[in-house]
Parts: C-alpha cells; structure tokens; sequence
C-alpha cells in the first residue's frame, strides 16, 4: 500500500507527463506537423470526456444499487451517433463554417448574434456545469482518502487536497487552454493530452474488469451465474425511467459546453466525425463491458457496507492488488481531470466572450474594439474565468459536503444543460425558429428545472425548507418535490418531461408568433441550409477563374479603391502582370481577414467559401447576400463602423461643396468690395470736378479745399490700385524677393520713419528694444518694412487708448525669430479675429481710416512669401501682431 | 424743404451738401447707420438721402424700418450705393425704395432726382389737403 505523500507524488509525475505530450503537441502543432494530432483516433478519444470520474466510479455505483439503468448513460450518446449522425454533421458543419467558439455562440449567432441569448446559455452553462465540477473534485478527493491510508503524517486532510487538485487543473487549463486567443480556439496540447487520458481510463477500467472476471471469478459463467444470484438480477426495470434517461443523456452529449468543445471547436477535420460515429459508441461500450461484473463481485467481496462508487478502487485493494488498484486510482484521476479541464476551458470561453467582454466594452464605449488591447483583456477574462469555475465546484463541494449519490448530481447537471436542446435543434432544421422563441422556451425550462430539482438540490445550504414543504406562499401545488399535486412519479422524470416539454412548447409558440429580424433571417438561412453554402475545406483553394469574382465581391466590401490596392499588391507579390492574383492559398487568408474586419468573420469567411468552394450558389446570389448585409447596418456593430466611415464622407463632400460655394460667393463679395472701394473716391472727385467746372461764384478758399479733396481721393485712387496689383502679384506667387544682408534694427527704423511720416497728428508713441534688434538677417528688407509700417499703421488707426503706445519686442526663439507689435487698445473683439486678416476687413471706425483694409491681407502674404509668418495673438488686452521669421533669414553670426 | 443726408463718407457728404444746399435745400447731415431712425425722428425730413454701406447699420435696414413705420411710410427716399450691382438696385426697390443712383453720378442728376421725389411727395400731400 502507498503512503499518501506516494500516491501524490505519482500524481505529480502523471500530471508532468500530461504538461510533456500538451508541450510537445503544441510544438508540433505551430510547426505545422500535424501528424497524430490530425487523425481521427485522437479526435475520437477526446470526446471520451463524456465519461468523466461520475461514469468511471459511479457506474459500477449505480449498476450495484439499481441494476442495468447505468446502461441509459451509455445508450444515448450511442443512439445519437449511431442515429443522428446527421445532426452532428450538421452541427459540426455549422459550426467551423460559422467560428463558433462554444455552445452559447452557436445559440446566439443563430439568433441573430443575441448578446442576451449567449448571455442566458452561459448562465444555464455555469449553473449545471459546477456541480459537476464539485462531483469530480468530491470523487478524486474520495479515491484519495481510500487509497492513502493514513501513514505516519496521520490522515490526510481531505478538503485540502481538493484544493491542491483544483489549483493543479486550473494551471494546466490555463497554461495549455489560454496560451493565446487562437482564431479557431483550437487547442491541440490539451487535445492531445485529453487523448492520453483517454486511453489511461480505459486500460484501467478494463484492467480492473479482466483481473475480477478472470482473476476473481472463474470466467464470465461464473460472472452470468452471480449475477443471477446477486440482489441486482431482482431489480425490475421502470420502461419509463429508461426512456427517459436515454432521451437525456442523449441530449447531453449535443448539450454539454465540454462536449461541444470537444466534438465541434476542437474538430480538426470534419471527416474525423465519422470515424467517430461508430469508434465512439465502440469506445463506451468498452467502459460499459465491465461495469456489471465489478458490481457483483464487489458486493460478494467487500464487506457489506462498503460504497458501491469506490468499488473499482477498493476491490484490487482488498484483494491486495496494489499496482492494479493504483491504475484505477489514475484512472478516475484522468477522467475527473480531463473533464475538469475541457469543462472549465469551454465555461471561461463563455464567460469571458458573452458576460465578461460585453461589460467591460459596455463600460470602455468609444475606444477601439480592434485594438491589442482588448485581445489582453480576453485574455485576462478567459484566465480569471477558469480559476473562477474551478473555485465556483471547489465551493460547491464544500457547501454540499459530499453527498451520496454521485449520479444524482450528474443527471440533475444534465437535465439543466438540455434546456438548450430544442434552441439547438430547432435552430438547425427550422428556419422559423426566432430569438425571442428561443429564450422563452430556454428560460422556462430553466425556471422549471431550477424549481423542481435545484433548489431541493442546494437545500442544504439554503433556507428554503418551508417551500420545500408547503410550496411558496403556501401553495401546496407548486411545491417543488411534487408539482401539481404529482405524488409518486420520479422527480427527476417530472421535471424532465414539464421542463423540456414546456421549453419545446414554447419556443415553438413563441417563434409563431414573433418575426425574425433581417440578421436572425440570414443566421437562420446559412444554419439550417449549411450544405448548400459552405464546404468546409481544410485550407482555402480555388481557380484562376473565380479572381474575378472575388475582386468584384471584395470592392462592395472594401471599396474599389480598398480591394484594387490588395489586389494589385497580391498580384505584384506573385509576380502576375496582368494585376489579378492567383487565388492562392495565402492570399484567399488575407482577403478574407480584410473582409473580416468589415463584415465580420463568419460572414467573410462564407462569402469567399461560396466564392472558390465551387458551391452551387452563383456569384449573383452571393452579391444578393452582400446587399443584404449592408441593409443589415443597423444590427452589426461592424457595419456601424462603415456606416459612420460613409456618413463622414458624405459630410466631408458637403464641407467641400459649401466651400466652393463660399469661395464663389467671395469672390462675388470681391468684386463688390473692389467696385465700392474705386467708386467711393470716384464719386468724390467727379462731383467736386463738376462744381468746379459749372461754378464761377466760388471764392478761393472754397476752390483751394475742393481741388485738395480731388487730389486726396485720387491718391487714395492710386494706393488701392497699386495694393490690388500688389495683392495679386504675391496671391499669385510670381513676386521676387529681393534678398539681401540687412539689420533688423535698420528695418525697424524704416518702418517707424515711413509711419511717423503718413501719421498727420496722431502720436503713437513707439517703445523699442534696441539691444534685442541686432540681429543680422538675409531677407527682402522692402518688403519687411511695407509689413512693419501695416502694423504701425494698424496701431495709428485703431488704438484707442488715451496715450496710444506700441510696443515693438524681438524674441530669439530656436530656430526662428519673433516679433511682437503690441498696442495698448482695447484689442480686437474675439468675432472680428477671424475677419482681420480677409481683404477689405475694416474694424468699425475703419471708414476713416486710410486704406481699403488690404494691409494686413498683404503682410500675410509678404510673410508668407519671406517664409515666416503673421498671426494675431489674442487675450493680451491690446492688439498683438507676432512675425515670425524663418531660420535661413538669420544670417550666421 | 429739408433733405436729411445719411452718409459715411466724409468727402462725399461735404460734395452732396454743396450741391443740395446751392439748389435751395435745408441740408442736414448723418454720418452713421445705428442711429439713422431717430435722426430722422428727430429732424422730420421731406426727403432722405440714403447710403448702402454705412457702419453700425446697413441703408436697406433702415430703409425696411421706415416703410415699417406710420408716419415714415411714405417718407420720399433716395437710395446711393458704390457697388454697382443690379441686384442691390432690385433689393432697394423691393424694400420700397423712391429712387436710386449709383456711385459716381453726375450732379445734376442727384438735383432732379431729388427734386422729383419732393414733386412727387407734394402731390400726394396736395391731394390730401
């Protein structure tokens, strides 16, 4: 016998080996030799899963304390292998074309990709998955406390070591199950790994069974014979109660999250489904052979007394067969672990897609969904999701402490799951079938279900002793053990047969009487006629043919631009001249993760599937479908982005639109300004003229005031001409610069000259720093004063200020040099900054002001030319104008 | 007879005020849009001359206000822009505008035009006595 520290440390040498083939799987995998991986014997043990420690320990359980009725266990899966193989198919078919990622996103991308939907399955998911987590914890922990007996470290602490072995399992998911967020979620180490185990429960099961049909009784006569005599041959069979756990467990093998992992998201190849259908039913049928033989020979043997689910443990015990009692321990072990582990795995999947990233995007709104980011917080989700269902069963376990009967906890987890069955099914075969019939019929059955078997389940911990007595609010007929007054049935075939029942009837009510949304039509279309859209092929092929095709398809998804640039590239990368791409491989890869990005996966991968598939859907009927989904908008978030993409860019052509009729109606407001502004001294002149011309009686003084008037106004003539022509010349870039070695600080001097000359009477006082001005500059020095003298000329006209000042300041900036004219005014009113520097902007008293308001327009363009610049500087009081000019005018010092 | 002047340009005011005031008019001169309407609530003109582009407030407003108002309802006015568009003369007469010229005119021409207004405000004013 080995010490319990023995028993661990074999443990630990199994559970390495495990992490070894899972390493080595994984490396092969990424290397792209598939080899064993790919075949279907390891796709046909991985849905060995099915037979967890409940089936390796608890089958010879039940067939000692009810006779032949573990056989249903087994009887269903292979009735639907056998028998509805063509729904697995189908559903295996579904769900590699669709991406699905587990059962609740096969329910809810049927439905319409249905947040809720996927939401309620995850739920139903957790709550009849934990408690089979716990029973698989509860019997590793039993097998334990048989198989060690206490040494000299005195007995193990069985609570703890539940919680080495959910810590153990949460790891090893986590190490091999989260490793990155695989397009396909395939995961070929754990794969590979759950096969192993596969074979290792088998042996041991098997081994047990030879050794007590060969090595205790005289062959399977004497086996026949005992069984004749044994309390088991008394037990009559309930023709009902078989059915009915046929029927489940049946619906389980489709229903269960670990099972759908197994048999649809980890299928390699969808061939491998049919060695599996006959493997499969050959593999349970191998776990059933000798069930009823460790039974019997278990309850001659062992004392009476001894629990009937540790018969396959504590039989090689008792007749002191170590080794053979450590294979079965292992045994049990793989089978508790391998569930655990695909379990947990296919939950966190669940958990983390439809609650988990949902929330988190809900409360991140407005940030990128594509970026690398949220592929971390998947990935966190997903981690914190598997230790998260592993402490959920190990508190379950705790809480329930234990109970008896392990297959009672298993059929109650099964009944819950099953509640997705007639979604499932109906969602496959029925086009009808809607999402709001699919969760009326899931909650129902859910509701009923937690009812009648749940809550009298989770009793123990609850306070719910009264209800169970007397029903809720005391009425009797809704007590849960005993609905509608029904006495003497088998609860669990009550609740089977009231909760699914409903379920169906409802569901298929419900879909009657709702209409399904454009996008649950479509889902609906390629679920239930999935042959005829898309093949499942192992890599992407196609012809030369369907090139033209696909580019036809990829420019009403990306755009002609978008798609002809990939093309192009594709088609340059291959060295083809003629711009169309081989439809390689590699190539029909990258377009359809374009396509992905604006459609979404499923969709991309579906419409290039009909595309080089060589389906019988024309082009037409697939361009029909691209049609239908841009209708679709509204309902893909996807979509959205490209709505709002178009949205912008039809905003973006009214913006331009309404410039270039802004710009018209300028250029109108131009010529307006410039007629105005020659007709306004023009009309002096002429009439003054006139006066002058038709009048004797005018004394001199009148003659000398009007001939200056004249005089004046055609200067003012003049100076709008020459600053229009100015204008023009620098708007039209033919101006050139005279450059030449020059002072700022003469520069300066120039403009102030100029200005105090033009000034008649109005002090401004200027305020210079000479010291700051000495700076040597290569530039168009004329052209810096005419720019000098606008500012000046700008602070004369519009300070108001009591004593105007202007403030001249230079600024050695790197690279550059500023200037800063500042006044002491009131500034220029925030709504007018926009205005100042248009031409034949005036401020309000600018009517007086020389000039026609094309001063500051020209200085723009000057510094514009020299290859600085001018801008106001706003909220400094007065006005402030800063010149910046250019690094190459600074000449080296 | 008195003829209110509403304009900014002060060359141009002085022109116009010689010519009116050697032909026998009261000239009264604004040099302003904002406070054109009391002005000439103030000064009870027989005839306005009014400019376009005036600072504060454009001629056409004031033009839309004084057809608006009772007793300026029938007030002659004669409208001068510098822009030289058909449509401000269209936009003028629209408003209820009596007569307009455009700038430069010819001095005799700004005489008659505003000597037909007043003929043409005194008729109306003689039929009502």
């Amino acid at each position: 016998m080995l010490s319990f520290n023995g028993l661990v440390a074999v443990c630990v040498f199994y559970v390495a080996g495990l992490f070894a083939i899972a390493f080595l799987a994984e490396k092969r995998a990424a290397e792209g030799k598939a080899g064993w991986l790919n075949s279907p014997v390891t796709y046909t043990l991985s849905l060995s899963i099915y037979t967890t420690a409940w089936t390796f320990f608890g089958a010879v359980g039940s067939a000692a304390r009810t006779g032949l009725e573990y056989m249903t266990i087994y009887l269903g899966p292979t009735l639907v292998f056998i028998g509805w193989f063509w729904l697995l198919r189908k559903m295996v078919r579904i769900g590699r074309a669709q991406r699905i990622t587990s059962i609740a996103d096969m329910i809810s991308s049927r439905y319409g990709k249905s947040g809720g939907l996927a939401a309620l399955v995850t739920v139903l998911a957790v709550l009849g998955t934990t408690p089979y987590i716990a029973l698989q914890l509860q019997s590793v922990t039993l097998a334990f406390g048989v198989f060690a007996a206490p040494g000299p470290g005195g007995a193990p602490d069985s609570a703890l070591t539940a919680v080495w072995i959910a810590g153990g399992l949460a790891l090893f998911t986590i190490v091999f199950g989260t490793r990155s967020l695989d397009v396909n979620e395939r995961h070929p180490g754990l794969v590979s790994a759950i096969a192993l185990e596969a074979i290792v429960k088998l042996f041991a099961l098997v081994a047990v069974g030879v050794f007590v049909v060969w090595g205790v009784a005289s062959g399977p006569g004497d086996i026949v014979a005992r069984i004749e005599e044994s309390p088991i041959a008394d037990w009559t069979s309930n023709g009902a109660r078989w059915l009915g756990l046929t029927v489940l467990s049946g619906a389980a093998i489709l229903c269960l999250p670990r099972m759908f992992q197994v048999l649809v998201v980890e299928n390699q190849d969808e061939r491998h489904l049919a060695t599996a259908s006959w493997a499969f039913p050959l593999y349970l049928l191998m776990m059933s052979l000798f069930v009823l033989p460790i039974a019997v020979v278990g309850l001659n043997v062992l004392p009476a007394g001894s629990n009937p689910d540790l018969f396959v443990l504590t039989l090689p015990l008792h007749l002191n067969q170590g080794g053979l009692a450590l294979l079965a321990f292992l045994g049990g072990f793989s089978a508790a672990t391998s569930m655990v582990i695909v379990a947990s795995l296919a939950l966190s999947t669940m958990v983390s897609n439809h609650i988990i990233v949902p929330i988190w995007m809900a409360l991140t709104r407005g940030e990128d969904p594509m970026s690398g980011d949220m592929r971390q917080v998947a990935l966190v989700a997903r981690r914190v999701s598997i230790a998260g269902t592993l402490t959920l069963g190990l508190v379950y376990y705790r809480l329930s402490g234990g109970s008896e009967a392990l297959a009672s906890i298993g059929l109650i987890a099964f009944l819950g799951v099953s509640q997705v069955l007639p979604a499932l099914l109906g969602g496959m075969v029925w086009r009808g079938a809607t999402r709001a019939g699919a969760a009326a019929g899931i909650a129902v059955g859910f509701a009923i279900w937690a009812w009648i078997l749940l809550l009298p389940a989770a009793a123990a911990a609850l306070p719910v002793e009264p209800i169970l007595a007397d029903g809720p609010f005391g009425m009797a007929w809704l007590r849960p053990a005993t609905p509608f007054g029904l006495t003497g049935t088998d609860p669990l075939l009550t609740a089977m047969v009231l909760s699914l029942g409903l379920n169906a009837f409802f569901f298929i009510l419900v879909s009657l009487m709702t209409f399904p949304s454009p996008l649950e039509r479509l889902m609906g279309a390629q679920f239930v006629n999935v042959y005829d859209h898309a093949p499942a092929p192992a890599a992407w092929r196609g012809s030369v043919g369907t090139a033209d095709d696909l580019l036809v398809m990829a420019r009403r998804i990306l755009g002609t631009g978008r798609a002809g640039r990939l093309f192009r590239e594709a088609a340059e990368a291959q060295g083809r001249e003629d711009g169309l791409p081989e439809p390689t491989p590699d190539f029909l890869e990258r377009l359809e993760r374009e396509l992905a990005g604006s459609v979404g996966a499923a969709t991309a991968h579906a419409m290039i599937a009909q595309i080089t598939g060589g389906a019988s859907v024309s082009v037409q009927d697939l361009l029909a479908v691209a049609d239908e989904t841009a209708q679709m908008m509204e309902y893909s978030s996807q979509l959205e982005a490209k709505s709002t993409e178009l949205a912008q860019t039809a905003a973006r052509l009214r913006e331009v639109n309404q410039k270039l009729t802004e710009l018209s109606v300028q250029k109108d407001a131009f010529l307006s300004q410039v007629s105005h502004e020659l007709r306004t001294p023009m009309t002096s002149i002429r009439a003054f003229s006139e006066i002058l011309l038709a009048d004797d009686g005018l004394d001199a003084e009148a003659r000398k005031r009007f001939s200056v008037i004249i005089h004046d106004e055609s200067r003012r003539l003049t100076r709008l001409l020459d600053d229009l022509l100015d204008l023009s010349v620098l708007e039209s870039g033919q101006v050139t610069l005279n450059e030449r070695a020059v002072k700022l600080a003469d520069v300066i001097d120039r403009a102030v000259y100029a200005s105090s000359a033009l000034a008649r009477g109005k002090g401004l006082a200027i305020r210079r720093d000479r010291a700051s001005e000495n700076i040597e500059l290569m530039t168009d020095a004329d052209r810096l004063v005419q720019v000098f003298v606008n500012l000046i000329a700008n602070a004369q006209k519009y300070c108001d200020a009591e004593t105007p000042e202007l403030t001249i300041s230079v600024r050695r900036v790197p690279g550059r040099i500023e200037l800063e004219f500042a006044d002491n005014g009131a500034g220029i009113p925030p709504q007018k900054e926009s205005l100042i520097f248009e031409k034949f902007a005036r401020l309000e008293a600018g009517s007086e002001a020389p000039g026609a308001g094309l001063g500051l327009a020209i200085s723009r363009e000057i510094m514009a030319r020299i290859g600085g610049g001018l801008s106001y500087v706003p909220g400094h009081g007065g006005a402030v104008f800063r010149v910046r000019l250019p690094s190459r005018a600074l000449r080296a010092a | 007879m008195r003829v209110l002047l509403v304009e900014d340009e002060a060359n141009i005011l002085e022109a116009i005020r010689f010519i009116l005031s050697r032909d026998g008019w009261e000239v009264m001169a604004h040099g302003t849009g904002a406070t054109a309407l009391s002005e000439v609530a103030r000064v009870r003109p027989d005839v306005v001359v009014l400019d376009v582009m005036l600072p504060g407030r454009s001629g056409f407003d004031i033009l839309r206000d004084l057809r608006a108002a009772d007793e300026t309802r029938t007030l002659p006015v004669l409208m001068l822009t510098a822009k030289g568009q058909s449509r401000d003369r269209e936009t003028a007469m629209a408003l209820g505008a009596d007569a307009f010229l455009t700038k430069p005119f010819s001095n005799a021409e700004l005489v008659e035009t505003v000597r037909g207004l007043l003929a043409e405000g005194a008729g109306q004013g003689g039929g009502a006595v």
